[in-house]
């Protein structure tokens, strides 16, 4: 008894040496998440400061709830709360919607180069960064050379300025942003596709069902599971939105902030160029903390749901 | 004989869809390059188009002439880019290594350290200070790699899951029964035969080091380290920017071909991805396809 309870701490002792070289391995990971991640989760304490960069987290003075107050004065909390909502619940519902037809019309067509030449040029935009895309954008827009504006009055009509007019840029920048996404978005769906089996469809051909009954009988139905884990992930980023989308595309107008303006833009705007850290912080502590409740509570639902799915 | 109908119809209404849609996603690249050798004066007076408006390389000819600030922040992007994915792959796998002993104590912990960041985070504010305050990065090659960039959680899962379920036991257990340590291991092993998940992961990292102008708007005040896209980005308000290579509002000299130096920039800027993107497109595909369905 009394030797194999020495082998056995021996064996203890061995594993736990075994196991530094995997601690080592692991080390810049963790060093590097520390630094990046969770140092700043202290500088959070910001929003109840009087914000000064050099005095640092510690040596700014409290001021309370107050940069919440001064914030929450403004029509501006209301504005960019607005707009990243509703900009978020457009995309969700488009996403699904343009990802899945584009995904059921690649399947159709399997095989064979067009479907490869198709799949590989709608996925093109997704390959540029925000910056091409907003001279993209501008070339379309631009009120002197643009492409619109010479359409326009080719057809008689009136050029536009549109970097002037707030109005059009939820339209612009949906489109912009499911121009970007589309072919994304279809390969996620399509890989979906992919994993149903023929035979459902084989058995609805031998029953005379139309492609139309396959699509919408067989493939939505299936697709559910997806297209549910999508949207809840979806509402858990409610509160994010691209910030190059929303500051670079519409090139940093003042006069479209209130079509434009989101948390992220309101945060670096705040931050970088107006100097208004307090109420910068104060924005970005209400985006951090509702983004983590969106995201739990989403995460809860997916677990009840299906649980392999779920994040943690 | 209902059903070859359908199924032509089917056919025919995914063609016409599709080619709608590729039409629109590569017509913009056509008049960016369109635009890139067309002569100045015509873009202003016509507008841009699909097709060149006369033909000139005069926008080209002038980045040439300019081109220590193009080569400059060009070698920058490249720098970037190759230290940027080199570091965080390396980091990466080893930290996905560990992750995937289940046996190792205390596992479940550093998870959880991982899986937490996708969930909350401190915003640019704070990230913003820990940089500028406590790092000094600003204004280094380092602040366009570092913040933000270097790890993310969803890669890392990603080949934690190919270490614990493609790469088969019975290997790694004859490498240690041979006499090889963890770390010999790792290297010679394991980390060759995660080369095809690593090899997308690298794409999509470099492909996201390449486009990445944010870190530069957050954390440059000079121009010393502008990359490619850091250039693009003044250009778009400051034409001037090339000529003189500072970030100020200057005079525009009237003889400069503003509007198709620009685009000619951005055609400089896109042209490595776009004659790298055949050869690659199909790892690119599958790398979407590994992040959507999580392993």
């Amino acid at each position: 008894m009394a030797s194999m309870g020495k082998t056995k701490k021996l064996k203890k002792k061995r594993d736990w040496k075994h196991f530094i070289p995997y601690y080592l391995m692991g080390l810049p990971m963790v060093i590097y998440l520390f630094i990046n991640n969770y140092m700043p989760l202290y500088g959070l304490l910001f929003a109840f400061k009087d914000v000064n960069m050099r005095k640092g987290v510690m040596g700014s003075p409290w001021v309370g709830l107050k940069n919440f107050e001064f914030l929450f004065r403004t029509d501006d909390a209301f504005i960019m709360t607005r707009n990243t909502v509703l900009y978020n619940l457009a995309f969700l519902v488009l996403g699904p919607v343009l990802g899945i037809t584009v995904a059921i019309c690649l399947n159709s067509i399997k095989g064979g180069r067009s479907s490869k030449i198709y799949q590989t040029s709608i996925l093109l935009p997704h390959l540029m960064s925000m910056v091409v895309v907003s001279y993209i954008v501008y070339a379309f827009l631009d009120q002197n050379s643009g492409i619109f504006n010479a359409l326009l009055t080719a057809f008689g009509g009136e050029g536009v300025n549109w970097y002037a007019d707030a109005g059009k840029w939820p339209f612009i920048l949906i489109f912009v942003n499911q121009w970007y996404s589309i072919g994304f978005s279809s390969i996620i769906y399509l890989s979906s596709i992919c994993g149903i089996s023929q035979e459902y469809y084989e058995a609805a051909e031998l029953d005379g069902a139309s492609k139309w009954q396959q699509i919408t009988q067989i493939t939505l139905p299936l697709l559910k599971g997806t297209i549910i884990m999508m949207t809840i992930m979806g509402l858990g980023r409610m509160f994010r939105s691209d910030f190059g989308l929303f500051y670079q595309v519409p090139m940093n107008t003042g006069a479209l902030y209130s079509t434009t303006q989101t948390i992220d833009t309101y945060v670096f705007r705040g931050l970088m160029q107006l100097g208004n850290f307090g109420m910068s912080a104060a924005a970005g502590f209400y985006q951090s903390i509702v983004g983590f409740i969106l995201v739990v509570t989403a995460n809860t639902v997916i677990k009840k749901i299906s649980a392999e799915d779920a994040l943690f | 004989m209902v059903n070859s109908k359908s199924a032509r119809r089917m056919n025919g209404v995914s063609h016409t869809v599709l080619f709608l849609l590729t039409f629109l996603a590569l017509v913009p690249f056509l008049i960016l390059i369109s635009s890139s050798f067309s002569e100045d004066t015509q873009i202003i007076k016509y507008g841009y188009s699909m097709f060149p408006r006369g033909f000139s390389m005069d926008a080209y000819g002038y980045i040439l002439t300019n081109f220590s600030v193009i080569g400059r922040a060009y070698g920058v992007t490249i720098a970037v880019t190759v230290i940027g994915t080199a570091a965080s792959l390396i980091i990466t796998n080893l930290g996905a290594y560990m992750l995937s002993q289940d046996d190792l104590p205390g596992v479940k912990v550093l998870m959880f350290l991982v899986v937490f960041t996708m969930l909350f985070s401190g915003g640019l504010v704070p990230t913003y200070y820990i940089y500028t305050q406590v790092f000094h990065l600003k204004d280094t090659l380092w602040c366009l790699i570092v913040p933000n960039l270097l790890l993310n959680a969803f890669n890392i899962i990603l080949i934690r899951n190919y270490y614990r379920f493609s790469i088969p036991k019975a290997i790694v257990e004859s490498a240690r029964i041979d006499g090889a340590g963890e770390f010999t291991t790792f290297v010679r092993i394991v980390f060759p035969l995660s080369l095809p998940i690593t090899a997308t992961v690298g794409l999509l990292t470099a492909i996201m080091f390449w486009n990445d102008w944010q870190n530069g708007l957050y954390y440059l005040t000079g121009t010393e380290w502008y990359s490619i896209q850091q250039v693009l980005r003044v250009m778009s308000s400051q034409i001037t920017f090339l000529s003189n290579g500072t970030d100020s509002t200057q005079g525009v000299n009237r003889d400069i071909p503003t509007t198709t130096i620009r685009m000619a920039i951005a055609v400089v800027a896109i042209a490595p991805i776009l004659i790298a993107y055949p050869f690659f497109q199909k790892y690119f595909v599958k790398g979407i396809t590994l992040g959507a369905v999580k392993e």
